[in-house]
């Protein structure tokens, strides 16, 4: 039997098993034109998969709705902080998104009728949809930490783990700060958004520092015990900025040794933790996560404040015909980043094609790259691909890994340029 | 052969029923769209070290995925990634980018003047193997033309200090060719960075 006819046989049999699925996801409407989409959160997953349904099927109708005119990607804003990037150049709008036909609506969702299958918005206007896709990225446990919450974030002591105006009133901080003033990053428990995240803002503001203000320090309060690309970044801390020497710009406390913050004197500037109290000149708070907001409102989350999700098509658990991508689903082994929300978005958008057409879903694949730059010319990256097999989303054995430790100065350079490369090609095949 | 992949779709069929997905295969097109992160919608890629893999020769591009998986061609990153797939998997994926339209990059500075002594290399030492610029698939060679710039540079230096394997007769064009001009890669990714 030749590729083409073994192809072709493999085809048929996928025909067959349609009409076994078909029962089980009937289209909402047969044979007639509505197959309509609502994908609510503009953000790395529900922008790729309003797109991304629009690409595979021109015959959907599809609206997305996001709070706000603009999205600002988390990746790259650590560069923001020291002024590697502009905030233009993680600025991204919503033009492409109406080039592929997408149905763009800039206003905020307040509720998600699951059993009425409508979604309702502050300016009172009401979205039918056969399938909704929900993508809202996180929210903050503001009551982990006694006295930190919204209005303190937003106008003293930020967490800046989304990007935007948190970013440059942050990134001003630094740079207005006294010489040899302390910066404290309180970096959260697991699971967040971009483990990595934590560790290449401690550098790129060590990278500013060491230029602007050398005598100044980073005191980084984790609540965890270990974190992502540990030996690399711990590495490419002490190669650039000392770390581990007595003159380091760094300090690291673990969560046993003391890094557990407890609550936040915001007049003060103290974070105190169970032993000790550490005094700031600039605080970053990046607190515990949980799913974003419209998600709990919905009733998607279950008790780890996460949704519970199928991998194949990332339908609720909870809520039929509802489907939960990025970083509020319970994708693990999946890491909750970027990558891995556009990945998600496209697996997504082709099962909920798959299911307003009666045919078969088709067998995902997934990846997830992500880089990280410690200084500039020195980049690291993290990769992984995933199968769906046995019910559920797996890593392929022996695929991905981190940047070898054994990289020399030209493959590091070369990382950098990748991931400045990677983030121009997600940025584009996301809002493009 | 035959009797094998009838009994092997007889136990796909098996699996179907019971349910179980062990047996997935996803589609080129299914795999393509995980690429696309790092390069570009359907493998046109607009960051200047990432290439465009769009309209590749399915052979080249199998050829290519197969190397970085066991290692016999270096990289950054492609080892680790490739690594995850099955030659199923490959061949499907090149499959997905062989049938997308070739993309040049033209959003790329270069120097006009080196482009000019550029193309007059190219079509000296390269053009036999890479003709139009490396854009036509049944050369079962690189994309030149409008590709990133940076990998470009990358891929010249590695062949250059002997990191990457390249084939016998081009080894000797590039020698003959160093020999005449030791700006002659400047030269030729200008060109090639051009677009034309």
């Amino acid at each position: 039997m030749s590729k083409q006819n073994r192809r072709s046989f493999l085809k048929t049999l996928g025909l067959g098993a349609t009409a076994a699925t078909a029962a089980t996801y009937a289209p909402f409407a047969i044979g007639g034109s509505s197959k309509k989409v609502v994908v609510i959160g503009g953000g790395m997953g529900g922008a790729v998969a309003a797109k991304y349904i629009r690409m595979m099927d021109k015959s959907v109708e599809v609206t997305l709705i996001e709070a706000n005119e603009n999205y600002f990607t988390c990746f790259g804003s650590n560069e923001v902080l020291s002024g590697e990037r502009t905030m233009d150049s993680i600025k991204f709008g919503y033009d492409g998104l109406k080039g592929h036909g997408v149905n763009v609506v800039i206003d905020k969702v307040i509720d998600i009728d699951a059993s009425g299958r409508r979604v309702k918005t502050a300016s009172g206007r009401s979205f039918n949809y056969d399938r909704c896709i929900v993508s809202p990225g996180v929210s903050f446990r503001y009551d982990k930490i006694d006295g930190y919450d919204e209005s303190v974030a937003n106008t003293k002591i930020t967490h800046a783990w989304k990007a935007g105006p948190q970013t440059a009133l942050l990134r001003d901080q630094i740079q207005s700060m006294r010489k040899g003033g302390t910066v404290i990053i309180s970096a959260p428990p697991n699971p967040f958004r971009c483990p990595p995240g934590p560790y290449e803002r401690t550098a790129q503001i060590a990278h500013y520092l060491k230029h602007n203000n050398p005598t100044a320090k980073i005191l980084v309060l984790d609540d965890k015990e270990k974190f992502s690309k540990f030996g690399l970044f711990t590495a490419g801390w002490k190669k650039h900025y000392g770390y581990g020497t007595d003159n380091s710009m760094i300090e690291w406390v673990k969560g046993s040794a003391g890094g557990k913050i407890e609550s936040v004197d915001v007049a003060g500037m103290t974070l105190s933790g169970e032993v000790d109290d550490y005094k700031g000149d600039v605080i970053n708070i990046i607190p515990a996560q949980k799913a974003g907001h419209i998600a709990h409102v919905t009733g998607l989350t279950n008790d780890s404040g996460w949704c519970p999700i199928e991998g194949k098509t990332f339908e609720s658990t909870i809520h039929k015909n509802i489907h939960v991508i990025g970083d509020s689903a319970i994708q693990s082994p999946l890491p909750k980043s970027g990558y891995a929300a556009n990945s998600e978005g496209k697996v997504c958008a082709a099962a909920v094609v798959a299911m307003l057409n009666g045919d078969k879903i088709p067998d995902p694949s997934y990846v997830n790259t992500c880089y990280s730059v410690i200084a500039p010319g020195d980049g690291i990256s993290v990769a992984m691909v995933y199968n769906y097999a046995n019910g559920k989303i797996n890593k392929v054995k022996g695929s991905g890994g981190l940047t070898p430790g054994k990289f020399d100065a030209k493959a590091r350079a070369r990382e950098q340029q990748n991931g400045y490369s990677w983030f121009d090609n997600i940025t584009n095949d996301t809002f493009g | 052969m035959m009797k094998d992949t009838i009994i092997k779709s007889t136990l796909l069929v098996a699996t179907l029923a019971l349910g179980s997905y062990a047996q997935a295969a996803p589609s080129g097109q299914a795999l393509g769209y995980t690429c696309a992160g790092c390069h570009g919608t359907n493998g046109a890629s607009t960051g200047n070290a990432i290439p465009s893999i769009a309209g590749l020769s399915e052979t080249y591009m199998v050829e290519t995925m197969n190397a970085y998986k066991s290692g016999d061609k270096a990289s950054t990153i492609m080892g680790r990634i490739a690594k995850g797939y099955s030659e199923e998997d490959i061949e499907n994926m090149a499959g997905f980018f062989a049938e997308q339209e070739v993309h040049k990059n033209t959003n790329q500075s270069f120097d006009a003047a080196k482009a000019n002594a550029g193309q007059a290399l190219h079509e000296k030492y390269c053009d036999k193997c890479h003709t139009e610029g490396g854009t036509v698939a049944d050369d079962d060679a690189g994309q030149l033309s409008g590709n990133a710039k940076l990998f470009m540079q990358y891929s010249l230096a590695d062949f250059h200090d002997g990191s990457r394997d390249m084939e016998k007769k081009m080894a000797k064009k590039m020698k003959r060719m160093m020999k005449k001009d030791s700006d002659a890669f400047d030269k030729l990714v200008n060109y090639y960075t051009s677009g034309q």
